[in-house]
């Protein structure tokens, strides 16, 4: 399904590195972004996908990673904020058909989703997993 | 008014003197500072309410005092967290009316089709004055209204302007522009009581960046 797509991930950390390795090599063409060349180190030696060098809150960096020709973009950055904008401005200004953001903290998941953005809270995924795994 | 001031760091001084100008107005000013040592400074400066704590966050919002607050600033030097901010306060709380700064001007248009009410990039306005600066001492008392988007000068035309001898309905002003009032002899007319310029008349003209030199030189002959 993500074989043939354009797929632009917002921060190169572990979760950005992880789903930019995994999708290239599913075929995806990836385009990763992130403002310290050291994150580029966690992709893997096979990514055959590209890399941006820059602050993705600026639009001139989105442009370069072509934003607007993505099928999807992933906003995972350490910080919410970071990828709440991200998320928007590729949603309501470029129009990508799907964008997820990661957000940490659970209050604000609420107010993303009446704007339209999806969004995945790795704390409660991760609080429901451990509870769930104490349940058990 | 209640408002909330939302920055500090690189924009510490700028909270500083806003969180005073508006006490000075008597508004019930609140700031919101995530550093323990600006927090204590601005508490022992400002006679404000100060929050120690991330104001793109609900609960320092919601502690902030955003369920009863007329406006909310956020100023940091981060785009991303007065988006944020704002829209929290907007939809979260209702608060009626939200500004951010923006440090890179090409924000200034996304955070408005966003929704955010007001936008101010100091980037693009001290590049927009430096732009609409002419070195004519003809043109005088510019004045930018609209966050920027609209200038007001005052230009005063002097012997062999095209302008003198002509009625206003004649001048090829640009369409973005728009003479507001004639000074003449110290009385402030209007066009329509004016029927051919004079030497010595002062116009105020009102118009965008780009229409401006256009619009002088219809007037002055004189490309600024």
């Amino acid at each position: 399904m993500t074989s043939n797509q354009y797929i632009v991930v917002v921060g190169c950390g572990r979760l950005g590195s992880l789903l930019a390795n995994r999708l290239s090599a599913v075929g995806a063409s990836v385009v990763v972004i992130d403002r310290d060349e050291t994150a580029f180190r966690h992709l893997s030696s096979e990514f055959s996908g590209f890399q941006v060098l820059g602050n993705a809150t600026e639009v001139e960096v989105l442009r370069r990673a072509k934003i607007e020709q993505a099928d999807c973009v992933l906003a995972v950055t350490r910080r919410d904020n970071i990828n709440l904008m991200v998320a928007q401005v590729a949603k309501v200004i470029y129009k990508v058909p799907q964008v997820i953001a990661r957000v940490f903290n659970p209050q604000r998941v609420a107010v993303y989703k009446e704007f339209g953005i999806d969004t995945i809270c790795t704390t409660s995924l991760a609080g429901e997993a451990f509870l769930a795994r104490l349940a058990s | 008014m209640r408002v909330i001031l939302i920055g500090g760091g690189e924009t510490l001084e700028t909270i500083y003197f806003l969180a005073r100008i508006f006490v000075r107005k008597g508004y019930q000013t609140t700031v919101v500072d995530q550093d323990p040592d600006e927090a204590k400074m601005l508490s022992q400066r400002v006679e404000a309410t100060v929050i120690l704590g991330d104001g793109s966050d609900p609960a320092v919002l919601d502690q902030a005092g955003a369920r009863r607050a007329d406006v909310v600033l956020s100023l940091t030097q981060y785009d991303a967290d007065n988006l944020v901010a704002c829209q929290l306060a907007q939809q979260m709380y209702g608060v009626p009316r939200t500004m951010a700064l923006v440090s890179d001007p090409d924000n200034e248009e996304i955070f408005r089709q966003l929704g955010i009410s007001m936008v101010f990039s100091p980037a693009k306005i001290i590049g927009t004055l430096i732009e609409g600066q002419t070195a004519c001492e003809d043109i005088a008392n510019q004045t930018m209204v609209a966050g920027g988007r609209v200038q007001v000068t005052e230009v005063m035309l002097r012997e062999g302007a095209p302008a003198v001898g002509k009625t206003f309905p004649e001048l090829p002003m640009p369409n973005d522009s728009l003479i507001a009032n004639v000074l003449r002899n110290g009385e402030v007319l209007m066009p329509r009581e004016v029927d051919h310029i004079r030497v010595g008349d002062r116009i105020i003209l009102i118009s965008v960046p780009e229409s401006q030199a256009d619009a002088i030189e219809v007037l002055t002959g004189e490309s600024g």
